[in-house]
């Protein structure tokens, strides 16, 4: 059963210019990206920074509202289109779908006490009860894995990973049935990550929660996610299981992406694939593949057709003209 | 005006000279709260052509020291003790303690940028906001050469282009916010070798890039050091990078270097268990999908509240109390390129 369904999603920012802010152009953050979630799964979305993914995320939390596309939700037994509902009609919606945030020192109220951070969600939705709540707080931190002891402290008082801890305990505080986890590791310590990665799948184990996990770091994909899902420039270049993406990639951009990233083994000669020039300007893309410019497989029809996400292997999805005659080289 | 530096350095220095020789050392911050030892007795030695790569967590002092040797640490920092050799003109110079300079010193001076330059950990920091790049690399080759104006335009034109920027006669007019992030990183290696210098101190060079962004950035920077007998020394937490770049490893906890060695022992053989629980628990691309991470337990401590004895004894699988919590190993040499400082190996215990 899919959790969630996102469809041909687009995210256009206006440019604005000169003094009566005129809309002088636009930023195709998101254009035109589709995937779905599996209950239970984790779905990595990666690519290098600026490609959209987190405006994917705000928009699926409805953060932001999208520009064109379907969002579908499951929930309670029925199917709702989140990019078109209202954002009064929003409300009972919004408790199934929580967010862990990258930064953990700033995403937690700094006048709060770690049970008033954790129980605030809980009060909203009305948990009257302080008992009841302190009750539910207690069984939250011992999911992540802190002393109850913690409770009354000020987040101030805790490392960069004890911190994050409390986000998670707090987005598990209303029984979400998707987490939104936005580069939830990467500020974090060497040390420290493995530790968070490790809660994170642990807790998906044990409570069956499906992850939508946001990264730049293939590394910590691999150790995460059942499938991933690869964007350049605001498109969807490539989605396919974890073993398969890494070994194998089908697109020419996964395959330097896969190539660039260092191998922590100096026995390894990495033959890396160095990319010319920089990532696309999404107010200014190329025509045709936005990977184009600096694809080394590019013929003449890439500079002018757009290429089309498709199947072309069971649970594989690419979007290259040439996904089906390109031997491409993965990791192990 | 140093020779164009597209072509091999004439006078280059034999791959392997020794060119920086760390010797114990010491720098603190005295605040009135403690003392935060950044730097707690660091010793190392950097090559000619060869790459030193210093890795670590985050506070573990990997900036200090390279700010420590370059005579710029904020106060209250202050170098308390320790030996900072460098032999100038790429070895052939007679040996100077830079630890004893004065930072502000004209032969201090005369020894930034010109023999060890640094490129810094975030680069919009480093640049100013109000000149063009090329004005700021122009000042940089005038301030340690008699070159004309029109002469340091020149160079600072043929930098760009070395360094990889494409249509650097145009880039040299903008300012460093018109450029993307790895062009700004580029800037600024072009900046650091305008005098040519003989040591180059990376700090985090490629932390702020994406992957792609990072492998031009780390080509560019072994293709340099090829064509100039550079020593570098290159200072991140990522252990993929040191595997890839350097030839010799040290690796911080709290100030100290835990062990140091040739990378390929660091990596097949670590001696230290804080290096091997780092080598565990650092995610791998080469990893089996979905398969979890050694942890190594507990987090970095405070630098104020430093736990007694070795520095890493709260969160070590081995160790040994009324040992390891009683006193603070010392430096095990196993070879001259070989140390550990544990009581596993000695440490004076
Ligand atoms: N509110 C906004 N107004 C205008 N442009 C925006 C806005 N938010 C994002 N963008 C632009 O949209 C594009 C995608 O940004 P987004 O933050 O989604 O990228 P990302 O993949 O999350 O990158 P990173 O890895 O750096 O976090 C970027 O070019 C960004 O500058
Ligand atoms: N100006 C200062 N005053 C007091 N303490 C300082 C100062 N600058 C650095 N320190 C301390 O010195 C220690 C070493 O800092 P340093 O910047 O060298 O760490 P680092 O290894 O470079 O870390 P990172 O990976 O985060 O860059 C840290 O505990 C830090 O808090
Ligand atoms: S469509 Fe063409 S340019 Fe785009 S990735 Fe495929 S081969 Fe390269
Ligand atoms: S000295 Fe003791 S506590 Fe420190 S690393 Fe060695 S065994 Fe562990
Ligand atoms: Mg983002
Ligand atoms: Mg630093």
């Amino acid at each position: 059963m899919n959790v969630l369904e996102v469809v041909n999603l687009r995210k256009y920012f206006p440019i604005r210019k000169g003094l009566l802010r005129r809309i002088a152009g636009q930023v195709r953050a998101v254009d035109g990206v589709s995937f779905h979630i599996k209950k239970g799964e984790t779905l990595a979305l990666v690519g290098e920074s600026g490609c959209g993914k987190t405006t994917v995320s705000r928009c699926i939390l409805r953060a932001l509202p999208p520009s064109e596309g379907e969002i579908r939700f499951a929930v309670d037994g029925k199917v709702v289109d989140l990019a078109k509902l209202p954002k009064r009609a929003l409300r009972p919606y919004r408790r199934h779908i929580q967010m862990v945030f990258q930064d953990p020192f700033s995403s937690l109220n700094p006048r709060m006490v770690i049970a008033d951070i954790i129980g605030e969600p809980l009060l909203i939705n009305g948990m009257r009860s302080g008992e009841e709540r302190r009750k539910r707080v207690k069984e939250l931190l011992d999911m992540v894995q802190l002393p109850a002891a913690y409770m009354n402290r000020f987040p101030h008082a805790f490392s960069g990973g004890q911190r994050q801890r409390v986000g998670i305990a707090r987005a598990l505080a209303l029984h979400p049935s998707l987490i939104v986890a936005d580069e939830p590791v990467s500020a974090l310590d060497v040390s420290v990550q493995a530790q968070i990665l490790n809660l994170l799948l642990d807790l998906q184990d044990r409570l069956g929660l499906t992850y939508l996990f946001v990264a730049h770091d293939l590394s910590v994909v691999k150790h995460v996610s059942d499938r991933v899902a690869v964007m350049y420039v605001g498109r969807m270049v490539e989605i396919a299981g974890t073993a398969d993406i890494f070994a194998r990639p089908r697109h020419p951009y996964t395959e330097a992406l896969l190539s660039a990233v260092p191998k922590p083994d100096p026995r390894l000669k990495s033959e890396r694939i160095i990319l010319e020039r920089d990532v696309a300007d999404p107010a200014n893309p190329p025509p045709g593949c936005h990977f184009h410019p600096r694809c080394r497989y590019a013929v003449e029809r890439c500079k002018v057709d757009t290429p089309a996400l498709q199947e072309v292997e069971p649970n594989r999805w690419v979007s290259c003209h040439r996904a089906h005659e390109l031997m491409l080289r993965g990791v192990q | 005006m140093p020779p164009t530096l597209m072509a091999e350095r004439a006078a280059a220095p034999a791959a392997g000279t020794p060119i920086l020789s760390v010797r114990g050392l010491k720098t603190y911050f005295r605040a009135d709260d403690g003392v935060v030892r950044a730097v707690d007795g660091v010793s190392f030695d950097v090559r000619a052509g060869r790459t030193l790569g210093i890795v670590g967590e985050s506070g573990c002092g990997k900036s200090i020291t390279a700010r420590s040797i370059l005579g710029i640490v904020d106060r209250p920092g202050k170098i308390e003790a320790g030996e900072v050799w460098l032999t100038p003109g790429g070895g052939t110079g007679a040996p100077i303690d830079l630890a004893k300079l004065a930072s502000d010193s004209a032969e201090m001076r005369a020894i930034r940028g010109k023999e060890i330059a640094l490129v810094f950990q975030e680069p919009m920091s480093s640049f100013s906001h109000y000149y063009t790049v090329g004005n700021q690399i122009m000042e940089a080759i005038r301030l340690h050469s008699d070159a004309t104006k029109q002469q340091a335009h020149a160079r600072a034109v043929e930098l760009l282009r070395l360094v990889g920027v494409p249509k650097p006669e145009r880039r040299v007019d903008e300012y460093p916010f018109q450029l993307s992030g790895g062009l700004r990183q580029r800037v600024m290696i072009a900046m650091a070798l305008a005098c040519d210098p003989h040591v180059l101190i990376a700090d985090e060079p490629t932390t702020a890039l994406d992957v792609t962004t990072q492998a031009q950035i780390l080509d560019l920077m072994r293709e340099l050091q090829a064509k100039r007998a550079l020593a570098l020394i290159l200072i991140t937490h990522d252990m993929g990078v040191i595997a890839e770049m350097a030839d010799d490893v040290v690796v911080m906890y709290l100030g100290r270097v835990v062990e140091r060695g040739p990378v390929d022992a660091i990596f097949h053989d670590p001696k230290h268990p804080y290096t091997q629980a780092l080598l565990r628990s650092i995610p791998s691309i080469m990893a089996t999908p979905r398969t979890k991470l050694a942890t190594i337990s507990g987090s970095i401590p405070h630098p104020l509240n430093r736990p007694t004895g070795c520095p890493f004894h709260p969160r070590c699988p081995d160790f040994k109390p009324g040992v390891c919590d009683k006193a603070e190993p010392a430096t095990t040499v196993i070879d001259d390129r070989r140390e550990v400082a544990c009581f596993l190996y000695g440490g004076g215990a």
